[in-house]
């Protein structure tokens, strides 16, 4: 059992990486991601709930009991880090071994050398176990770093960052290796990054936090598919989503203010959406697979663009599409379909699957719900 | 105009052959990207195509003209490290104008040159902005503007966005894309980043201990890559590999025996035939295979293998499921609709028109 929660935390010092009161529920055994830029205050949320740092305001709990004023060695969380810290002359063993021969736990002989056995498998490193640190690879020392942190048997794994060191290779490897020791392990996974694509690959739920706020929390699909505002739908999926200013006229949106470049016809849905909504200027978001891109016209919602120019990423082609000289958009195509710069070709908007949001606030509008 | 020819060059520190006869002809243009892992020579070679570095051997010419030995200076070349160094205690005008202002230009040809690069990295609201002040975004760009208001006849960029958060990096790919297809500047770019090479480059130059290993365009080295180590550098989630042994069976057809499961798949004609052209029947071989080049079944199959579910990968707009073949990972990209159960049996089968066979021993490709 291990539930982690934190209540109105705040912490303040300068600008950079501060905590603005956020609320954060940790269910047992999740593999919970808290995402955000540089300077979000990730790693100041991680280093709270260690206890290396005091909250100005707010309560952590772990396990229904409040920790704030405990001491991070009985606090029962490990730390991994970005930066392996390991004892470089040790060998794995005795890397692995250490914190169980702390005076807190001065655990038997015998119950050490059966955890790191198991351990060791777990984490496949039983042939490394008699050699020094200094010798291994960067995705063998994380492995022995996270191996420190599992014989602990802690209430809580802390992440902070631990693949961002680790090449592109390796870094993929490492997040299915890591998805599936959380769930061999059914432990609670507290993890912390920038990188989008590890929190959608491994997080039963996702925080997105940017500048001390937590913007929305929710499951991947819920994240990507229903993002709480502009930032979130930004911040999430690559290619990066479409983000276009709009007008609403009736039951139409219509991008690009002067030339009025663009009219999409709207859904039923969408059209009660923006009938309720307080703001005529809005945010069209539409990611680039949700944009069909075809030789001939289509029905409807689909416009006139030229191929501006393309990214081929190999499994699919991304191609920027121009509008008008402001009114540049991406949309992915499968490779055979054969687009050269400078090609007419026509974007088909798939309206069901975009978003709306407000301009000014950059949150996504929703129904009030009817009582 | 401006291109650029490597011939026969060699460059070595001590007892290391940093760059080891590198023959390389790049447009005029053209944006070219040196990719490859840290110790390739990538950097090594844009620094001699500067002039900041000498070759031990060989020609460099740009434009026809032998410049080999000439100063940096003399070159008439740009070049940007990291975007971010920027003058703290200047504004953005007073960055961008520094080239200029250096090389002795008149008051009004300075205005008028940083007037125009500001317009075309649309950053003129800010030129009176001190780097402190601005979002990253915007420092990037005025570190652009620097280089870009020289007006340099090559712009050579070595990892320029390496350090940045991913979100921003993929933000400036596009962005740099942009502004060479705008300005159509000669522009070779330093990378080990894979993503950015595909999604800038005309053409991607794979390097490997000095070596070049290949020169293509990014989808020819995608589905075409010439040895283990490009096909294994290229690609997001990568290639996967499969220990195999072709042989014949019963009726004289060649088919592949996969060591990591003991089993046998057919294999199209054309496979038959050059592995039979080759004279690798019985050789142990590796098979490449794209994620996305992998279907999945959930019931017994002709020609698939059995494996287990291992990880399911969501990513939104699609899905990286992670196999166990055997002792070895497999993964196979989806709809985001296929959410298998984990430790559930699955059975995958290869599209093999689609992929590709390495020597075991030489590692190259027999395609």
């Amino acid at each position: 059992m291990a539930e982690v929660k934190l209540v109105s935390l705040k912490k303040s010092f300068g600008d950079v990486g501060a905590l603005k009161e956020i609320d954060i529920d940790v269910k047992d055994k999740e593999f919970f991601i808290l995402l955000g830029p540089t300077g979000a205050g990730k790693t100041t949320t991680l280093r709270l709930i260690a206890g290396l740092d005091k909250p100005d305001k707010g309560d952590i709990f772990l396990d229904n009991l409040r920790v704030n004023d405990f001491p991070p060695a009985v606090r029962d969380v490990a730390f991994v880090f970005q930066y392996y810290t390991l004892y470089p002359h040790y060998t794995v063993k005795q890397n692995l071994e250490f914190p169980l021969k702390s005076n807190l736990r001065k655990t038997p002989r015998d119950i050490i050398d059966k955890k790191i056995d198991e351990v060791s498998k777990i984490l496949h490193i039983e042939h490394l176990l008699d050699r020094p640190t200094v010798n291994l690879s960067g995705g063998e020392m994380q492995r022995v770093a996270i191996g420190r942190a599992i014989v602990r048997t802690p209430k809580v794994f802390l992440m902070d960052e631990p693949l961002s060191n680790l090449d592109a290779k390796l870094r993929e490897e490492m997040r299915a290796e890591l998805a599936r020791l959380h769930l061999d392990l059914g432990e609670t996974f507290f993890y912390v990054t920038h990188d989008q694509t590890e929190a959608m690959t491994m997080g039963d739920r996702i925080g997105v936090l940017n500048e001390g706020k937590l913007l929305q929390v929710g499951t991947p699909d819920e994240i990507y598919n229903k993002p709480a505002n502009t930032f979130v739908a930004k911040f999430v999926g690559s290619p990066m989503i479409n983000l276009l200013d709009s007008e609403i006229e009736g039951e139409k949106l219509v991008i690009g203010k002067r030339d009025r470049a663009m009219e999409c016809t709207l859904n039923d849905y969408q059209c009660k959406l923006v009938g309720n909504a307080k703001s005529k200027s809005v945010v069209l978001g539409i990611r680039p697979e949700d944009i069909i891109v075809s030789k001939e016209k289509q029905q409807l919602n689909s416009f006139e663009a030229s191929v501006y120019f393309k990214q081929s990423m190999g499994v699919e082609d991304i191609l920027n599409l121009k509008v008008t000289d402001e009114l540049i958009f991406k949309a992915v195509t499968p490779p055979k379909f054969m687009a050269n710069v400078g090609d007419k070709v026509f974007a088909n908007f798939k309206m069901d699957r975009s978003h709306i949001f407000d301009l000014e606030s950059g949150n996504r509008l929703e129904l009030k719900k009817e009582n | 105009m401006a291109e650029i020819v490597l011939e026969n060059i060699y460059k070595r520190f001590g007892s290391m052959t940093a760059v080891n006869n590198l023959n390389l002809e790049i447009k005029n243009t053209e944006f070219v990207v040196l990719l490859g892992p840290s110790g390739c020579g990538k950097t090594t070679t844009l620094r001699m195509i500067s002039g900041l570095e000498l070759p031990d051997e060989g020609k460099i010419l740009l434009d026809g003209e032998d410049v080999t030995f000439k100063r940096a200076s003399q070159r008439d070349i740009a070049f940007v490290f990291q975007l971010y160094a920027l003058y703290p205690q200047m504004t953005a005008f007073g960055n961008m104008s520094f080239p200029l202002r250096a090389q002795g230009y008149s008051k009004e040809k300075i205005n008028e040159e940083v007037n125009n690069a500001a317009e075309l990295l649309k950053i003129k609201h800010i030129l009176n902005k001190k780097p402190r002040e601005l979002a990253g975004g915007d420092m990037q760009r005025v570190a652009l503007g620097r280089a870009l208001v020289r007006r340099p006849k090559v712009f050579l960029l070595d990892e320029p966005i390496g350090t940045l958060d991913a979100k921003f990096r993929e933000e400036m790919r596009t962005e740099l894309k942009k502004l060479h297809v705008d300005i159509g500047a000669t522009t070779v770019y330093v990378t080990h980043d894979q993503t950015e090479a595909m999604s800038m480059g005309d053409r991607v130059v794979v390097m490997n201990k000095g070596i070049l290993q290949q020169v293509d365009t990014p989808q020819d080295i995608y589905h075409s890559p010439k040895n283990l180590f490009v096909a294994k550098f290229i690609g997001s989630p990568g290639m996967n590999f499969v220990t195999c042994i072709p042989f014949r069976n019963g009726e004289g057809k060649v088919s592949l025996k996969v060591l990591a499961v003991d089993a046998v798949v057919a294999i199209p004609e054309k496979l038959q035939k050059i592995l039979i052209d080759k004279n690798k029947i019985d050789k142990e071989m590796i098979l490449g295979i794209r994620p996305e080049d992998i279907s999945i079944e959930f019931k017994e199959t002709q020609n698939y293998l059995k494996s287990e579910i291992f990880v399911i990968e969501t990513l939104g707009s699609y899905n990286i499921i992670d196999l166990k073949l055997g002792n070895e990972i497999i993964r196979v990209r989806t709809l985001p609709t296929v959410v298998p159960d984990i430790s559930s049996t699955a059975f995958i089968g290869f599209d093999m028109d689609r992929a590709s066979l390495f020597d075991k021993e030489t590692e190259n490709s027999i395609m």
